[in-house]
């Protein structure tokens, strides 16, 4: 059978204030039958308040065999964790 | 009065419960998986909104029987739903029809249906009226694409309209129980809607490059309890469990 569907990635945000994470993908032929697909299989358990749908092709990501070059460069750069601080017990939890 | 609002109540039950059961066939038999998830969701939201119109059938019947009995413990003449519900799926998109045909009337219906004087209705009629629209939503573009979509498809659902057409005149029968029903303004008058019915499935059959039949002899007789053959059928699937263990619960 010939089929045209799409592979969409699915973003649902919880909660207002929080952003839109990836939840998995669905299968459909254009952006509004993705969209009510994405509502039927990722919203079930009143799971968000927004859906964003993005066609995974259209998504550019980091290449797996320049992982060193990329991501690793930070590896040494300790100083950017903020571990270095006494955090007074006011100010709770960050 | 109760008995006649327990009647039409039973009407709107049945053709909720009997689409319902429908839909809930399609799981695991679905085209995609996307569709096999939402077709039974669908479902759900009918059997929701019967469960509600049941409990209401059993009060006004004064508790005689459990809503449970009501929907499954009754013989085929004594459902009283529109031979639309029952039809068989056959394909995906003659579902996707039935089911166009049957929201749309019943978002039309809910509407007018808010300003019920019985509150028990008018608060089914809110919760339902926003599922309706999703259903709407979501088999109104199925019949957009798969009427324009390839020849196969377009004539798939020409042949679809052709079948379940003649159905849909049944949505807008008023039973004696309904007229009674009417005039005391609980619940709509049916035909009242019809017009705005029709303008809104030939506006999404001119999306779908479908023509608008026009139909000479329509089908009636569910809501006097003469239903197709597959009617049969269907109760005796829907009924198995409480035939087999009367009574049980989980």
């Amino acid at each position: 059978m010939e089929t045209k569907s799409t592979l969409w990635e699915v973003f649902i945000r919880s909660k207002s204030g929080l952003s839109h994470k990836h939840v998995g993908s669905v299968h459909a032929g254009d952006e509004v039958m993705a969209l009510n697909a994405a509502r039927d299989t990722y919203t079930r358990r009143n799971e968000g308040i927004s859906i964003w749908i993005v066609p995974s092709a259209k998504i550019t990501a980091s290449d797996l065999n320049n992982i060193s070059e990329t991501l690793e460069n930070s590896e040494n750069k300790i100083y950017r964790h903020p571990s270095f601080y006494d955090i007074p017990d006011d100010v709770g939890h960050m | 009065m109760s008995e006649n609002l327990f009647f039409s109540t039973i009407e709107l039950a049945d053709d909720h419960l009997i689409l319902g059961h429908r839909l809930s066939e399609w799981c695991g038999h679905a085209p995609t998986l996307e569709e096999d998830l939402s077709l039974p969701n669908l479902g759900l939201d009918l059997l929701g909104a019967a469960t509600n119109l049941y409990s209401l059938a059993s009060n006004l019947e004064g508790g005689k029987r459990s809503e449970d009995e009501l929907a499954f413990g009754r013989i085929e003449k004594e459902y009283k739903n529109c031979l639309l519900v029952e039809k068989p799926n056959e394909n995906f998109g003659h579902t996707m029809l039935k089911q166009l045909y049957f929201c749309v009337f019943m978002k039309l219906f809910w509407n007018e249906c808010n300003s019920s004087k019985n509150k028990i209705l008018a608060g089914i009629s809110e919760k339902s009226q926003k599922e309706m629209i999703y259903h709407i939503r979501h088999s109104g573009e199925w019949v957009i694409r798969l009427g324009d979509g390839t020849e196969e498809s377009h004539s798939k659902m020409t042949e679809a309209i052709n079948e379940l057409h003649p159905y849909t005149e049944e949505l807008f029968y008023m039973s004696e129980a309904s007229l009674n029903c009417a005039k005391k303004n609980y619940l709509p008058d049916r035909l009242k809607i019809k017009e705005a019915w029709e303008k809104e499935i030939k506006d999404i059959f001119k999306e779908a490059t479908l023509s608008y039949p026009s139909i000479l002899h329509f089908q009636i007789g569910g809501r006097n309890g003469i239903h197709t053959e597959t009617m049969g059928h269907l109760i005796s699937t829907m009924q198995y469990l409480q035939r087999t263990y009367p009574g049980q619960t989980w």
